[in-house]
């Protein structure tokens, strides 16, 4: 397994450390042929792995589109630089998602993505922050991501630092109480460096969530907890787009966006079917799957 | 009389000098700083404490990201809610990816007294012990715990400082130096060991001096470092003395002398007896009733000596 090159902040003028900070001028339709890369790359690396998690990692991928390639202060060769923006996945099962991301970025090789769940492999089946360069935090377990998000931009505010921090959460992973602990003391602190995106795809593994386990009011419950609230088309990067930039203008409280998304989103026989939650698809799916994607 | 000293107020006061020395430093509670005492870091400084509310869950979170980028968190609340209440939130958070918070907790055992069943940490040691790269410390009395704090501060890492509620009588002077992952030989003696931690030290110096008198003379060690545990020491108490009593605040499972019988078992089998809380639940009760009923004072270590050394 290749080693991916780790930048010496030391040895780097200022002048490059700005250069190499990984803020693209990627036109939409740049992003758009990305996006369909990295649907590939889930579909790829979990056929192979023979498990995972293709669902949900398929309804969030123009969300880290977005971020990844426009939105992130990042440097994939300096995964630890101190002023990079923050990702923090709390949905650890779109870890095949992420890990795409990564690589296109170029925090490690596209070739280490087939290595996805294998032993010895960088590329847990859900994250882990201490092996996975670029990885934030350790997740897997569920509701945990939005209270870590909340100590690093609490950390920033303290240092007077001015990342952000932006942390991706499931609507089924909402069930959690731990969220809205995380929810109520965002408010509390009023933490405005911090986002909060819903992978909003209606569905967890036993179905829909109106039936496992209701949401609603969705929106009015982040509003209620003292969150400014931003709905939009999770499949729409200029929506995306715009709602982070709004996000950036609101200071006092938190802003979470509720992207409406589909699980499964690209591949016709994955879209909602809650089945391709945490099942990875065989080798006759992962062709027809690829053939759309093409 | 011994001077009896509030460890809470010292690790307060510790938190108070720590934080006066390292901006990095930061303090959360889930609204118990008045009992924990982390209220007096918050007096001194309000911009570096975060006060959780009652949401332990989320305030272990908080304490990780705030780790995870660059500080040193000091969380506390009861013993009983930490783990028992955030426990994967402790795995996941803060164990797994080794990050640098420090919990200690308070109220631990049953010492606590009055309030009961629902308030009395008897699980916690086990719990957190089984987590893996966890630095686990029972101090003694306010003097090792003022000196325990700070050496979870200076070293990184996820450190567990488990504390008492009441005042205890102290058993260092101002001269001790708490050396981690050593056991402290308190007492010197060749007929059996008995080790210790956390009040259980104080009760086991006084069953020592009572033993004394019957013409038995017991090693004392202070194993206020949890876990690592110190393996060496206790290897050459078993060999040199034959026989092993620990004594804890702790359900016999998975505490002090599960940790000591492992390394016993493994290394130098000898006879043991295990002064701690059977497989029960404690009630409401003076705190010293309340050690009495459930088996933890000098007498019953000093019985648990006599059976072991019977066995040898």
């Amino acid at each position: 397994m290749s080693v991916p090159e780790t930048g010496d902040p030391k040895s780097t003028s200022v002048n490059n450390i700005e250069a190499e900070v990984f803020s693209l001028s990627a036109s939409e339709t740049e992003m758009e042929a990305t996006a369909k890369r990295l649907r590939r790359h889930i579909i790829t690396m979990t056929g192979k792995a023979g498990s995972g998690h293709p669902g949900g990692s398929l309804s969030a991928v123009e969300i880290l589109t977005a971020l990844y390639f426009k939105v992130l202060r990042h440097k994939p060769s300096d995964p630890q630089w101190t002023d990079r923006d923050r990702f923090i996945l709390s949905k650890g099962h779109a870890a095949p998602l992420l890990y795409a991301t990564l690589a296109e970025c170029g925090y490690f090789p596209v070739a280490e993505l087939t290595t996805l769940r294998q032993m010895d492999s960088r590329l847990q089946g859900h994250t882990d922050r201490t092996i996975t360069p670029g990885v934030e935090m350790s997740a897997g377990a569920l509701g945990q991501g939005l209270s870590f998000g909340i100590g690093v931009a609490l950390a920033g505010r303290l240092d007077g630092q001015n990342y952000r921090v932006y942390v991706l959460l499931g609507d089924g992973e909402c069930d959690e109480g731990q969220v809205w602990e995380a929810a109520m003391a965002a408010a509390h602190f009023k933490v405005d460096n911090l986002a909060a995106i819903v992978d909003n795809n209606g569905q967890q593994i036993d179905g829909w969530n109106r039936d496992v386990m209701n949401l609603d009011p969705f929106p009015r419950k982040w509003e209620t907890f003292g969150w400014k609230v931003i709905e939009v088309d999770g499949h729409s990067i200029p929506q995306l787009l715009n709602a982070f930039g709004r996000a950036k203008q609101i200071k006092g409280q938190p802003t979470v966006i509720i992207a409406h998304t589909i699980k499964g989103k690209g591949v016709s026989f994955m879209e909602n079917n809650p089945d391709f939650h945490g099942t990875a698809p065989n080798a006759i799916e992962v062709e027809l799957a690829l053939k759309e994607l093409e | 009389m011994e001077q009896e000293v509030s460890v809470r107020e010292a690790y307060g006061k510790t938190l108070l000098e720590l934080g006066m020395e390292n901006q990095d430093i930061v303090v959360l509670d889930a609204d118990l700083s008045k009992s924990t005492m982390t209220q007096i870091f918050a007096r001194e400084f309000p911009e570096r404490f975060f006060d959780c509310g009652i949401a332990e869950q989320n305030m272990v979170g908080i304490a990780a990201g705030l780790a995870a980028s660059g500080k040193i968190p000091f969380a506390s609340t009861f013993a009983v809610f930490a783990p028992g209440r955030c426990f994967d939130q402790i795995r996941m958070s803060i164990a797994q990816p080794q990050l640098n918070v420090k919990l200690v907790v308070t109220h631990g055992g049953i010492s606590i007294g009055e309030d009961g069943t629902s308030h009395q940490a008897i699980e916690d040691l086990a719990l957190i012990c089984s987590l893996p790269g966890f630095t686990v410390i029972v101090p003694a009395d306010a003097i090792e715990t003022e000196q325990a704090v700070k050496a979870a501060a200076a070293h990184f890492g996820p450190f567990y400082i488990r504390l008492c509620r009441p005042k205890v009588p102290l058993v260092y002077s101002e001269d001790y130096r708490f050396n981690l992952g050593k056991a402290v030989t308190m007492r010197k003696g060749g007929d059996a060991t008995i080790i210790a931690i956390g009040l259980m030290v104080k009760a086991a110096l006084d069953a020592a001096q009572n033993l004394e008198l019957e013409g038995i003379n017991c090693r004392v060690l202070n194993m206020s470092t949890l876990k690592p545990i110190d393996e060496a020491a206790i290897i050459k108490a078993a060999a040199e003395t034959g026989a092993i009593v620990t004594a804890e605040e702790h359900l016999e499972h998975g505490g002090l002398g599960s940790a000591v019988a492992r390394v016993v078992a493994r290394h130098h089998p000898v006879p043991m007896e295990l002064v701690a809380i059977k497989d029960t639940y404690a009630k409401s009760g003076k705190p010293a009733e309340l050690l009495e009923r459930y088996g933890l004072t000098a007498r019953d270590i000093e019985q648990g000596v006599r059976s072991a050394i019977k066995r040898k």
